[in-house]
């Protein structure tokens, strides 16, 4: 008799992970299942992962906060990634970018067959498949994740102050320390237009943590900005401190 | 089903009751009576004199005309559409005649009143007038049979349908009398979704199809969803537009309830104040502008509604109070003719 598969449900409708802990139970006879666990958000699936031995994902698309594909965005960088199957009600763009990616999904209500097959094929995601997903999807992730001595981090994106690209890095600043990440700049700048500006080449501050803007001393046209929290004097350069004046209204 | 209801498709009289509906009628017959003063009298100062003569004539007539449109509009419009034109535009032929017949043995003979140039005058605006509230109603009718195809496939949202009858099927095993109630629900839910939503109905269905919403929502979403309800003085017997609340609750759970995990709370307040019904829905606003487009149509769908049935007696406005999203209508109150009439509930 094979190992059971390990699941976890995360849903954040309590009647939708009912369900399918039921129909799980159905399936029982042909395919031993162990539900290690249930959540209704992206984070705690993302803690649950990290404490628990878990092969395959079954992961609701829509839930508030973090959504279904940021958590499986994250959760790749995990050191033995889970398969993920994507439950959603209703969601033509998704579907699409499902069948072409060849990305495990089920319609809820979810009948007990498909979810054997499912479950029977279940695969761990492919970056194109995520990305694919994500534009199906258009939305800023809330965190920003790296893996640090072997664990994933997540940090809030409303808690960072600035990003800066550095060589192959992008560092990530909060107010209370720092971070190294693989990415580039200009992606971040096009995912997070909406909370963060460019001041310079290589930096992006957030918005709304502009405290102060003044020339320096000495330089012709040589600006300074300075975030709230942070004693640190950021420099603007020329091109972009037009396009900050008008982004920030004058 | 959709044939029978074809000669309803032919147009709606107005409500002759309505200030929007009257305002402009007398504004147009004040017009173009100053317009026939002046090409009578060749001068725009003679004109205004001449007017105020003709005065004693005209207000009395415009006016009875009107009170007997108002009056006389329930019996108008159950007559079908075509007879109910004929009977408008001969009212507006007979009543000032017979103004100016009384007023002429009353106060003797007024000057340039005479019976074939009233005859002429209230025709020609009688069939203006009537012509352009045709072309209204009929630009507005064709909104009203679209806003049930939406009903059917954006109000209810997929999403909402899929996601309900999930819950109901958790239920099932473990609790099947509220599955039961919960399918219940829903079928009055899609009742009133597939009905002719072009007639008025009670505003107490419409609380009551909001409360059959509601209890599915509260099934899926659990303590996540509290709704505070201020309707002890509300005129149930006030005739609305069907499924103007219902939607307008589905869009604050959608956009104020569901996109945060630790939920919030969906005020209802309904009341009357003087001859006016007051409609308030308040939900959390989520701070950012995504999925903001289905809300717009939804709103623009019912106040097209609204204005049909009252014209410029109804208003809908939608508007941010710090972190609450209102929306407020106001609407004449009007009541079934036999109160508990209603054949639904």
């Amino acid at each position: 008799m094979p190992a059971p598969l390990r699941v976890l449900l995360v849903d954040d409708e309590a009647p939708a992970r009912r369900r399918l802990a039921e129909v799980l139970s159905d399936c029982a006879a042909t395919l031993p299942v162990q539900i290690v666990g249930e959540t209704d958000n992206g984070l705690d699936a993302l803690s649950l992962l990290q404490k628990l031995p878990v092969d395959a994902l079954l992961l609701d698309i829509r839930m508030p906060g973090m959504d279904g594909i940021e958590v499986a965005q994250h959760l790749q960088k995990l050191h033995r990634p889970p398969a993920v199957i994507f439950t959603t009600a209703y969601d033509t763009y998704a579907c699409q970018a499902f069948e072409v990616n060849a990305v495990d999904y089920l319609m809820k209500p979810v009948r007990a067959e498909r979810l054997r097959t499912a479950l029977g094929k279940a695969h761990t995601l492919s970056q194109v498949a995520l990305d694919a997903l994500r534009q199906a999807h258009p939305k800023a992730r809330s965190h920003l994740s790296l893996t640090e001595k072997g664990r994933m981090v997540l940090i809030p994106v409303d808690e960072i102050v600035y990003l800066k690209a550095e060589a192959k890095y992008v560092t990530v600043r909060t107010l209370a320390r720092e971070f190294l990440i693989e990415e580039s700049l200009v992606r971040l700048e096009s995912e997070f237009a909406e909370k963060f500006v460019r001041i310079h080449r290589n930096c992006l501050v957030a918005r709304n943590r502009i405290a102060e803007i003044g020339k320096l001393p000495g330089g012709q046209d040589a600006h300074y900005l300075r975030l709230s929290g942070l004693n640190e004097k950021l420099a603007v350069s020329r091109r972009q401190y037009s396009n900050l004046r008008e982004a920030l209204g004058g | 089903m959709r044939n029978k209801n074809h000669n309803k498709q032919d147009g709606v009289l107005p409500n002759f009751c309505h200030f929007g509906v009257s305002l402009k009628i007398i504004l147009a017959v004040e017009a173009a009576a100053y317009a026939q003063a002046w090409a009578a009298s060749g001068g725009p100062v003679n004109a205004l004199s001449l007017l105020i003569s003709q005065s004693a004539l005209l207000q009395p007539a415009l006016l009875l005309t009107l009170v007997t449109l108002c009056v006389g509009g329930r019996a108008l419009r159950s007559l079908r559409y075509s007879a109910g034109l004929a009977v408008v535009f001969c009212l507006a032929l007979t009543i000032p005649s017979l103004v100016a017949l009384s007023t002429n043995r009353a106060l003797g003979d007024i000057p340039q009143a005479s019976l074939a140039g009233i005859l002429m005058f209230s025709g020609i605006l009688a069939l203006l007038l009537l012509g352009y509230f045709h072309l209204r109603s009929k630009a507005l009718s064709p909104a009203i049979t679209e806003a049930r195809l939406e009903a059917l496939q954006a109000r209810i949202r997929p999403h909402f349908l899929f996601n309900s009858l999930n819950a109901v099927l958790s239920l099932v095993r473990s609790d099947p009398r509220r599955a039961e109630r919960a399918l219940e629900d829903l079928s009055d839910l899609f009742r009133a979704l597939m009905s002719d939503s072009r007639t008025l109905a009670p505003l107490e269905d419409e609380i009551a199809l909001t409360r059959a919403y509601l209890n599915l929502e509260e099934l899926r979403l659990g303590d996540r969803l509290k709704v505070v309800w201020y309707i002890d003085k509300m005129p149930a017997d006030a005739l609305i537009p069907p499924l103007i609340i219902q939607p307008l609750v589905e869009n604050a759970v959608y956009h104020g309830i569901e996109p945060h995990r630790e939920g919030g709370e969906i005020s209802l307040n309904v009341y009357r104040s003087q001859d006016m019904v007051h409609i308030v829905i308040r939900n959390p606003y989520a701070g950012e502008g995504h999925h903001h487009a289905g809300n717009k149509i939804a709103l623009a769908n019912i106040r097209e509604r609204l204005s049909l049935h009252f014209d410029l007696d109804a208003t809908l406005k939608s508007e941010l109070l710090g972190a609450v999203y209102q929306v407020h209508i106001t609407l004449p109150y009007t009541r079934a003719r036999t109160p508990s009439s209603s054949p639904r509930r």
